[in-house]
């Protein structure tokens, strides 16, 4: 079982909800990680979602796109994540998940280079989100090779047959975007519990919702149904800010971590409403 | 790159034998159900974008043997775009190809006169298409991207036409160089959205169109105006540009007897190449040449040209050639024209580029500002500095060519968006 699997099945069992905060690496500072990730641990953090920086991030709103600009600019490459990672990685226990466009993947030696790499350095899965289904099958492999989970996403406009047949291809975690649109706050609660429960129909795999989960007050609404709440453009936007400031952009996001897992274990229920049996380990 | 050898048929329209045995799929029944052209192409795009690209793959499928929507578009082509444009001898620029070349050399050159269409480029043809398609998916609202501002223009004129909302996305910069067709897009009731981001030029257009599809899909229709993006954009954009080579090579059989023995064309994406050249892909007699940006420089960043330089990678949608640094981040760009300032080409271009069937090459901002120049003056016919990147590139072969031999140049569009801009490249030339 990978630790991705692991993380998730303890919560379940243990009827906790995950937090996992999404970070760009090299955002504010170029070793970012390094100080960011055992922090995030800290607070709380379930699995961290690092995001490879991008020049032409299609799904991302402003905030995120402005961040892997700024990451960009200071210099940042695959290289230098995956070092980062290594680093810290021995003296961690979340998991850690590397968002990554084909385009970076295609350079970084294909699917099954990057997936090596990514494993080597010590990420837990990748999530492709520009690969639909259709142009997956060699990312998902060349994760599970490398020993990764591997995730895709499932929008408001998957037609149901096809989600799970998405969701049947995912390990790790489902990542079902709680929208239609870019990353980016806003100012309404989604609504996911009925796409949530079809998917329970289809799979045991835990989900993670994201996209526009801005306040402890949307964790909340989502977490009620989902395994995980996702949460991106907020935490970015405040790490920008601090950093603006002249603050600490690392300390800005921890206490926001810490109040969106606060509103995370608010809603705590023995299981999620899987309409399933417990997940049991199998090895 | 290697250019591809001449072939020289005995008579025109007999299939050239090649020393490898006929391949069984012809290059020009690319792409694949999956959206392959070779290995090229594809769909790389966020799963909210997915449910929109296969209602349009499944509209696009059902309007094929529905004869009222070509007899409708057919229509509108010629009473409303002005097809067909005219095949044109350009007598005084073959005249001073001749001076130029040796004895028995200097071969006749023609226009295909796509700066006559409505809007004064090739960019129509593709925009009234995919708005009929718009109309068949119910759709309200059209976005587009545009660089020289020229598929804006054809969008907001095409939702003029048939009531359509029309935003269009617009770098800052090549706001700045096309101001005149700015100008023409309000005019034409579309809301102009500047872009600030990256290096505010067609690529960072495209992004924001994307991000806007990505939450407006249940009731806008994202006219892509070029043959990139997923599929099946790259097919429907060639499909409706094809109508260029269609007519070119009647009127070269009526006009000339023969098909021309090159046809030369400029790509940025590559949709008025991929449009004349398409109906002559499987005639392997005749020479096919794509004219990229070539700038001021070989250095990345100081051009256009992702076949010519660049590598496959994958940028907005599709596998093609792009220019990229070694992780996959996209490579700034440049060009003296705004419609060629792109780092990525249609991936059927890199297709036809690995198969080489069509030699890809670039000529550089000066040699196309000496060919604007010179087509305005040889022929009174002011092209976009995009076409005189195919008019420098159609004249250096000509002076090559044999005399009795023709080569057709697709002049894909008019200049007048591009005259303030040509007159201050040139004075900056002229006090260099």
């Amino acid at each position: 079982m990978t630790r991705i699997e692991t993380i998730f099945r303890d919560a379940r069992q243990q009827g906790r909800r995950l937090i996992m905060p999404f970070v760009c690496a090299g955002h504010t500072k170029p070793d970012t990680l390094v100080h960011f990730l055992p922090a995030l641990q800290h607070a709380g953090a379930g699995v961290v979602e690092i995001g490879l920086p991008f020049s032409d991030p299609i799904a991302d709103g402003p905030v995120i796109a402005a961040a892997m600009h700024d990451a960009l600019e200071r210099g940042t490459t695959p290289e230098q994540v995956f070092n980062q990672v290594a680093q810290v990685r021995a003296s961690l226990d979340i998991g850690l998940v590397a968002m990554v466009s084909v385009s970076i993947v295609y350079r970084a030696g294909g699917p099954d280079g990057f997936a090596a790499q990514a494993a080597q350095a010590g990420f837990d899965g990748v999530i492709y989100p520009d690969a639909p289904f259709e142009e997956a099958d060699d990312l998902l492999a060349a994760a599970r090779e490398a020993g990764m989970t591997a995730s895709l996403l499932i929008s408001p406009t998957t037609p149901a047959a096809r989600a799970e047949a998405i969701a049947k291809a995912c390990s790790g975690f489902v990542y079902l975007l709680a929208r239609t649109g870019i990353t980016g706050e806003r100012s309404d609660a989604p609504d996911v519990a009925g796409r949530v429960a079809a998917l329970r129909k289809a799979t045991d795999t835990p989900i993670a919702c994201g996209f526009g989960i801005s306040t402890p007050e949307h964790v909340r609404a989502v977490v009620q149904h989902a395994d995980a709440a996702i949460v991106g453009s907020a935490l970015v936007k405040r790490m920008s800010q601090a950093e603006a400031d002249g603050q600490d952009a690392v300390e800005a996001a921890v206490a926001f971590v810490r109040e969106l897992v606060q509103a995370a274990a608010e809603v705590s229920k023995p299981e999620p409403d899987t309409g399933n049996e417990p997940v049991t380990e199998s090895d | 790159m290697t250019p591809t050898t001449p072939t020289t048929p005995t008579t025109q329209d007999t299939q050239t034998p090649d020393k490898t045995p006929a391949p069984i799929v012809r290059i020009s029944d690319a792409p694949t159900a999956q959206g392959r052209f070779g290995r090229f192409g594809g769909s790389y795009i966020p799963e909210t974008l997915v449910a929109a690209c296969t209602q349009l793959k499944e509209v696009y499928k059902s309007i094929q043997r529905d004869e009222r929507f070509w007899e409708e578009l057919r229509d509108l082509q010629t009473y409303y775009t002005g097809r067909p444009t005219a095949l044109y001898l350009a007598a005084r620029l073959t005249a001073n190809a001749r001076a130029r070349a040796s004895h028995g050399h200097g071969a006749t050159i023609l226009l295909k006169r796509e700066d006559l269409a409505h809007t004064g480029a090739h960019k129509i043809n593709n925009t009234l298409g995919q708005a009929l398609l718009t109309k068949k998916m119910g759709k309200r609202r059209i976005i587009a991207e545009t660089g020289a501002g020229q598929h804006g223009v054809a969008s907001a004129t095409a939702a003029a036409h048939f009531g359509l909302e029309c935003d269009v996305y617009m770098g800052s910069e090549d706001a700045r160089r096309q101001r005149l067709n700015v100008t023409r897009m309000k005019m034409l009731g579309a809301n102009v959205i500047e872009v600030d981001s990256g290096s505010r030029t067609l690529k960072d257009a495209t992004n924001e169109a994307m991000r806007d599809w990505m939450d407006s899909v249940e009731h806008t229709h994202y006219i892509i105006g070029s043959v990139v993006g997923p599929h099946p954009f790259p097919m429907i954009v060639r499909d409706f540009q094809s109508v260029i080579g269609q007519e070119a090579k009647a009127q070269c059989l009526r006009h000339i007897g023969k098909l021309p023995e090159a046809i030369v064309a400029c790509v940025g994406g590559g949709s008025n190449a991929a449009g004349i050249f398409y109906s002559f892909i499987d005639d392997e007699h005749v020479r096919l040449i794509g004219v990229e940006a070539g700038g001021t420089a070989i250095e990345p960043g100081k051009h256009a040209a992702p076949l010519t330089h660049g590598e496959p990678g994958i940028l907005h949608g599709s596998l093609s050639y792009v220019l990229q640094d070694k992780d996959g981040q996209t490579s700034d760009v440049h060009s003296c024209s705004a419609g060629l300032d792109y780092p990525g080409v249609g991936p059927e271009h890199a297709y036809w580029k690995e198969s080489s069937r069509v030699r890809y090459t670039s000529c550089s901002d000066d040699e196309a500002l000496d060919a604007f120049l010179h087509l305005a003056r040889a022929e009174g016919i002011i092209p976009a500095l995009e076409t005189a990147h195919a008019i420098a590139e159609g004249i250096r072969l000509a002076i090559e060519m044999r005399e009795d031999e023709h080569v057709l140049i697709n002049c894909s569009g008019r200049g007048d968006k591009d005259v303030e801009e040509a007159a201050r490249l040139l004075k900056a030339r002229e006090s260099d």
